[in-house]
């Protein structure tokens, strides 16, 4: 056989040598590749975390915004301030106000969603091998901006009540002593994302003191505070004290995430280089999303808005507690969150929820896999479920699906005797936080 | 039937979907650059009825794994009269399987690796340690478990020790009831993709595959960068003759047809091991397909065009 010349010899990208270090590592998986079946809709996806926008005033909203674009559209497309539009900067003091939060519009920058805050704060404190403190587990969002700024993430043990301050105390002296620099706590303290554990008000101020006394800067994150389902907000741990916290906003989940506007309130010195950093990303944050969430701030009732969607979400989430009742084999557990929109469920010893994924795929339904929201890889015996966006009986069916599939896997396990030990790398754990005993 | 409309079908709802969408959208902007009219579909309830609006245009179906390739969306195809490029349901149900496909490729004479084919509801009926025990016993380790229904290397694990059995099994079984255990053959791993423009088909240069990890595994398929590939592959004439040989044979001994891709392993001895034949080779960027192509000198979309035009003049099936 001819051998046609020249010979090529590729990895199929020209770049391979020339990625930034933090750059390496980043692949694809299989375990994301299943998510592009899970967005079809023959699935009941109970992995994605989007808000249901449907019930919102749509005409309303689209009518407010036509009068926006006719009576002030050479502002609203202008370029705006890297910090942000003032007016809706006061507005969002208004909002924060409801989780007991006083503040001045000028200490609030506005961000493309809290996700850029997330990602300016990061790239504010953070050099590579610093250590940040999270729960666990912790939002894969999170996770990844860190990753991507090569902070080490340590995990803090939770139970129901939220973080432990004392496993938060000892992680740091523990960390310090090995000369390590811890720069922050990230914390998500109302119905976190994954776990649906909301920190107690008891805990929000143990927290604040731990901090205090070994001089740690808390990032409170706090995108479901306000989608409380059956008690009033507790008040932000940002409200106890304005030096030791940064917090981050969003009305992703509160109104609409296409808009993308969240925002960052953190003491004044960190606010001057939050906007300093703003503007070397995006010269500015979108100012026509600023102003017609002003807009819809202004002309619509919000706040009984988002009674309904604590009415809509309720619902939804009371389906999902039916149809684990129902459906989830003996030794399967979940969490009870009061809000926002997400269960986190503990499986069956030995059962691995990655592993699993696939088979679930098949019969049709998709959820998170545990090991997304550690940074070390443990989780495997959890899984998050969220409730936010499939309807009740899409819901119960959803639960039913997952239900046939655990059964089928313990079964096979079962048969090959793996039934009752762990996976390996599965932390054995009675909560949702790790063993670190 | 004078249609020159094409429809790129991808997607699906198999483990392969993102695969799939991959390659769907590389054949489709191949094609539209050689000038073809291109409609590309996704496979969803309605999609017969719009071919036939369409005037039953020929199908181009870049689905991997499930339906798409286990001949069930090609027999619909043929049940509508609806030409399509690749080969016919039957083929593609018989080599989609990997216990019933190796079966076929040793029968007409190639070098596979010792298989057996196990359900998994066998394990439960007849006990699963003594299974296990036999399988140890049968073949030799390390070894190959991997479901017999699926690509990509979705589910496929090397186990070294009878301990690691029944994890890799359970794995496998994720992926389908159906799991093959086979003898691991150390080599050289190659991809040879083979064409029929009309003359017969023919073997293209052998791609040989070289992952960083040391394992072609779903990450290294698709990470443009863990993976080296060398076109055409560093082994001599007569041994890359004979790697071509044994596609060319797959692909008939198969009943395939248009296009096809043989897997293989070059012993130490200088001869290709057969290891399976994929009837939807992908066409991602990070296929060996299209380097092949590029290799033998041709252009992907003239080549697709011509697939195109052969399928056109075969008509339905």
């Amino acid at each position: 056989m001819t051998v046609p010349e020249p010979r090529r010899d590729t990895r199929l990208d020209r770049y391979v040598s020339s990625y930034a270090e933090r750059t390496h590592g980043l692949a694809v998986s299989a375990v994301r590749a299943l998510f592009s079946v899970a967005n079809r809709p023959e699935v009941v996806s109970l992995a994605g975390g989007m808000p249901n926008i449907a019930d919102l005033p749509l005409d309303a909203v689209g009518d407010s915004i036509a009068t926006l674009i006719k009576t002030r559209g050479t502002q609203a497309m202008q370029y705006g301030s890297g910090q942000g539009e003032e007016r809706i900067r006061e507005q969002i003091c208004e909002v924060m106000a409801e989780e007991q939060i006083t503040a001045h519009a000028d200490d609030v920058t506005i961000t493309t969603g809290s996700q850029q805050a997330l990602d300016l704060v990061t790239r504010t404190f953070i050099d590579p091998g610093d250590v940040i403190l999270a729960e666990a587990p912790s939002y894969v969002g999170a996770l990844g901006t860190f990753r991507a700024y090569q902070a080490q993430v340590v995990h803090v043990a939770m139970d129901e009540n939220g973080l432990l301050p004392d496993a938060l105390e000892q992680a740091i002296v523990s960390l310090r002593a090995q000369g390590r620099r811890v720069k922050f706590l990230y914390t998500i303290p109302n119905f976190n994302n994954p776990s649906g554990i909301t920190l107690s008000l008891e805990r929000r101020h143990q927290v604040l003191d731990v901090a205090k006394r070994h001089d740690l800067l808390i990032i409170e994150d706090n995108p479901y505070g306000l989608l409380t389902l059956e008690s009033d907000p507790l008040p932000a741990i940002r409200s106890f004290d304005a030096e030791q916290v940064i917090y981050l906003g969003s009305f992703s989940k509160t109104f609409a995430p296409g808009f993308r506007i969240g925002w960052a309130l953190a003491p004044h010195a960190v606010r001057e280089k939050l906007v300093l950093a703003q503007e070397s990303a995006t010269l500015c944050p979108p100012v026509f999303s600023q102003f017609a969430i002003s807009t819809y701030l202004e002309t619509w009732d919000w706040r009984g808005q988002i009674k309904a969607f604590r009415s809509m979400y309720k619902e939804r989430r009371d389906a999902m507690f039916e149809g684990l009742t129902e459906n989830m084999p003996q030794g399967t557990t979940w969490t009870r969150p009061g809000g926002g929109f997400f269960v986190w469920v503990t499986l069956p010893e030995g059962l691995d929820s990655q592993a699993m994924l696939p088979r679930a795929v098949s019969a049709r339904v998709a959820y998170v896999p545990g090991p997304a929201f550690y940074a070390d890889g443990f989780g495997t015996r959890f899984m998050r479920l969220s409730y936010c966006f499939p309807t009740p009986e899409r819901i119960i069916e959803g639960t039913r699906r997952l239900g046939e599939v655990l059964h089928e896997e313990l079964e096979v396990r079962r048969t090959f005797g793996l039934g009752t030990t762990g996976p390996t790398s599965s932390r054995d754990l009675a909560g949702p936080g790790p063993d670190l005993s | 039937m004078s249609n020159n409309v094409v429809v790129v079908l991808a997607g699906g709802l198999s483990h392969e979907r993102d695969v799939s969408l991959r390659s769907g959208r590389r054949v489709a902007s191949a094609l539209r650059d050689a000038g073809c009219d291109v409609v590309e579909s996704d496979v969803s309830a309605g999609l017969l009825g719009r071919l036939i609006e369409l005037g039953r245009p020929v199908v181009l179906p870049m689905l991997h794994g499930g339906a798409g390739e286990d001949g069930a969306v090609r027999q619909a195809l043929e049940l509508a009269e609806i030409p399509f490029v690749g080969s016919s349901a039957a083929a593609s149900r018989v080599a989609f399987d990997k216990s019933i496909g190796t079966t076929v490729a040793w029968e007409a004479g190639l070098r596979t690796p010792q298989q057996v084919a196990l359900p998994d509801d066998l394990f439960r009926e007849l006990g699963a340690s003594d299974l296990v025990a036999a399988l140890a016993e049968r073949l030799e380790f390390p070894m190959i478990i991997k479901p017999s229904r699926s690509g990509s290397a979705l589910g496929f694990s090397r186990v070294d020790s009878v301990d690691e059995l029944p994890q890799a099994m359970v794995k496998a079984y994720g992926y389908g009831p159906v799991a093959i255990a086979e003898t691991y053959v150390a080599g050289t791993e190659v991809a040879v993709s083979v064409i029929d423009t009309g003359d017969g088909p023919r073997a293209l240069p052998a791609v040989e595959i070289r992952p960083d990890s040391g394992v072609y595994d779903y990450e290294a398929r698709y990470t443009a960068g863990q993976t080296r590939f060398i076109c055409p592959a560093e082994i001599s004439d007569e041994v890359a003759a004979r790697c071509a040989e044994l596609a060319v044979a797959a692909h008939e001994a198969l009943g395939l047809a248009d296009l096809s891709r043989t897997d293989m392993i070059i012993g130490e001895d200088g001869f290709p091991v057969f290891l399976e034949v994929n009837v939807a080779p992908g066409m991602t960027e990070t296929s060996t397909l299209p380097l092949s192509v590029e290799a033998a000198g041709l252009d992907l979309g003239e080549l697709l065009l011509q697939l195109v035009s052969v399928a056109r003049a075969r008509g339905a099936r």
